[in-house]
């Protein structure tokens, strides 16, 4: 005869203290990616209701984006084109990319596919190493080290440019990138590699023909965040770039990026003024940017996982 | 059925095979041949090495980097460890796993692989090549309208018949089984088996299998793998008919077995 208890249960069907902790856990979790969500938004908020006033008021679309005078500080005629600003981020990002692109991929298929033992394991250390060096640390190499190099090499008068700061951006993201695509190759069952070599198919026919279609949606993932790394980079692009307003035709020409745009200017604004209200409009350009390519990757991610 | 006509020379020759996986020997002491178009036979329980042996059949034990092999194998006369290609030496032999692995690709792209890799590129060429294996496969009536989706989406029962597909495409002259058909239903097994007794004509079969009467019904001759040890070799109808050389012989195969 079951002892009805005063909670209701009885002593077969009764909750227990393990009961309880998994409800609170579930509570504190849910609690956990509420707040996540709440803090994007209101971070969205916020920099949309700075910049918003601009958007509305003085925002000439043609301007912002078809004028590369990005002159806020002018005293008799400020302008707001942030062309130059787009380019010079959009430059150091793409070459960035092309430089960061084969070199971890490439990086990721030797330590995943072919490194084994103590060399593969030092390999993964480094390369993890590589990605805790701060940005500045970066910057600081840029100006000390690249910028005399590209010089001395080229034959330039300034070595703080698209080619400094793309490449610096470049091996700054190349390590996280590594580590993702890394973590893709891993993913592939190691069946699907016998399988194939078992097939009579070469270590690297294996490779090219499964293992990487196999891995595809890692690996996108892995350049779009190296993508979202690169506009997003502020200290280092600032330090290495030149910081000078340019529409680049060459890899030679000095940039200004638009994270080090808001970096280097909205401290020295009044708030709520018509320059950082600009800034601001920039702000909500990069956080779009950002969330397009976010986006797409997932989209991508998913269209694959789909077929 | 009757025993493979004796050939000039085995397709296969096994000689003093000994694996280790490190210091412990799994499997020591075979010697065997398997003569051109045999269904040859491996039983054995579960962790007496039959799957090892299958393994450096196609020197597919490179894949463990703990496990060596000492003795010889020769294929077609030759001793595949000193075949300086390894990757056309395994073109020359399929091989099906116990669990069905289709590879994330096509149905299309999963029979097309090999060929494809063999240097094949001309899209007609390789569909006679899909259909033809597919159908020997018995799978092409399943799925000729779904060609394009993937290889891993099929059944489990469809996934190994595309294995086995897989392995045909590479026009091999040694197939080996192992235990194909733990993940396939009985029917299933059945037509299999069919397409095994029919592929006869043209390559030779090394099957490894957990079913005594999946042996029985194929096998032309069969080994029997004991902890390690190749207990015996005899024509398959002998093992059912008490004519067997060894004690442990008969109580494994009339399942009186611990
Ligand atoms: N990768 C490995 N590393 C170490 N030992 C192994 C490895 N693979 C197999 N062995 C050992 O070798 C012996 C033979 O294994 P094997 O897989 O060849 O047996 P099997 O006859 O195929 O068994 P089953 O019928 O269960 O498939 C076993 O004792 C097993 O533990
Ligand atoms: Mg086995």
């Amino acid at each position: 005869m079951p002892q009805a208890s005063p909670r209701g249960g009885d002593a077969i069907d009764r909750r227990n203290l393990d009961w309880y902790i998994d409800k609170g856990v579930q509570v504190l979790v849910f609690i956990g990616g509420v707040s996540g969500i709440l803090f994007v938004i209101s971070i969205f908020v916020f920099i949309t209701k700075e910049g918003l006033g601009f958007l509305t008021e003085q925002f000439s679309i043609g301007e912002f984006f078809g004028s590369p005078r990005w002159a806020p500080t002018s005293s008799h005629n400020p302008t707001y084109g942030a062309l130059a600003l787009i380019a010079g981020t959009a430059s150091v990002t793409g070459l960035a990319m092309v430089i960061a692109v084969p070199f971890s991929l490439g990086a990721a298929i030797f330590i995943g596919e072919f490194a084994t033992g103590k060399p593969r394991e030092y390999l993964k250390v480094l390369v993890e190493l590589l990605a805790a060096i701060p940005s500045v640390v970066w910057g600081f190499i840029g100006l000390s080290i690249m910028n005399p190099l590209i010089i001395k090499l080229f034959n330039v008068p300034v070595g703080l440019n698209v080619l400094n700061s793309g490449f610096i951006l470049g091996l700054m993201a190349a390590p996280i990138m590594t580590t993702i695509a890394e973590d893709a190759l891993k993913a592939v069952p190691d069946t699907y590699r016998e399988a194939a070599e078992a097939l009579g198919a070469t270590r690297w026919q294996v490779i090219l023909r499964v293992v990487i279609p196999a891995a595809k949606p890692g690996l996108l993932a892995a350049v779009l965040l190296g993508v979202g790394r690169g506009f997003g980079e502020t200290m280092a692009v600032l330090m290495a770039s030149g910081h000078s307003i340019n529409l680049p035709t060459s890899v030679f020409d000095s940039v200004r990026a638009l994270t080090a745009t808001i970096a280097a200017e909205l401290g020295e604004t009044a708030v709520g003024s018509d320059h950082y209200r600009a800034l601001f409009t920039l702000g909500i350009f990069l956080f779009v940017v950002t969330f397009v390519i976010n986006l797409t990757a997932d989209l991508v991610v998913r269209g694959i996982r789909r077929k | 059925m009757v025993a493979a006509e004796p050939q000039a020379r085995p397709l296969l020759e096994v000689r003093d095979l000994a694996i280790r996986y490190g210091d412990t020997l799994a499997l020591s002491g075979v010697t065997l041949e398997v003569q051109k178009h045999e269904i040859f036979g491996i039983i054995g329980p579960a962790g007496s090495g039959k799957t090892s042996f299958l393994r450096t059949l196609n020197r597919m034990d490179q894949f463990t980097p703990s496990m060596s092999v000492d003795g010889e194998i020769r294929f077609n006369g030759r001793d595949i460890r000193r075949w300086r290609n390894v990757y056309s030496l395994r073109r020359k032999i399929g091989v099906v796993f116990p669990l069905p692995v289709g590879l994330p690709l096509s149905v299309y792209d999963n029979v097309a692989l090999s060929p494809r890799l063999g240097g094949i590129k001309k899209k007609a060429d390789l569909d006679v090549i899909v259909e033809r294996c597919l159908r020997r496969a018995a799978l092409w009536d399943e799925v000729k309208d779904r060609l394009d989706s993937l290889g891993s989406l099929l059944s489990g029962g469809q996934q190994q018949r595309l294995t086995i597909a897989r392995a045909l495409s590479q026009g091999p002259e040694l197939l080996l089984l192992d235990e194909f058909s733990i993940a396939v239903d009985p029917v299933t097994t059945m037509r299999i088996e069919d397409v095994l007794k029919e592929l006869r004509q043209e390559i030779t079969i090394v099957l490894v299998t957990n079913l005594v009467q999946q042996a029985r019904r194929l096998a032309d001759r069969t080994a029997f793998f004991l902890t390690g040890e190749c207990v015996e070799i005899a024509e398959t109808e002998r093992m059912f008919t008490r004519e067997v050389q060894d004690e442990r012989t008969r109580d494994y195969v009339e399942g009186r077995f611990g």
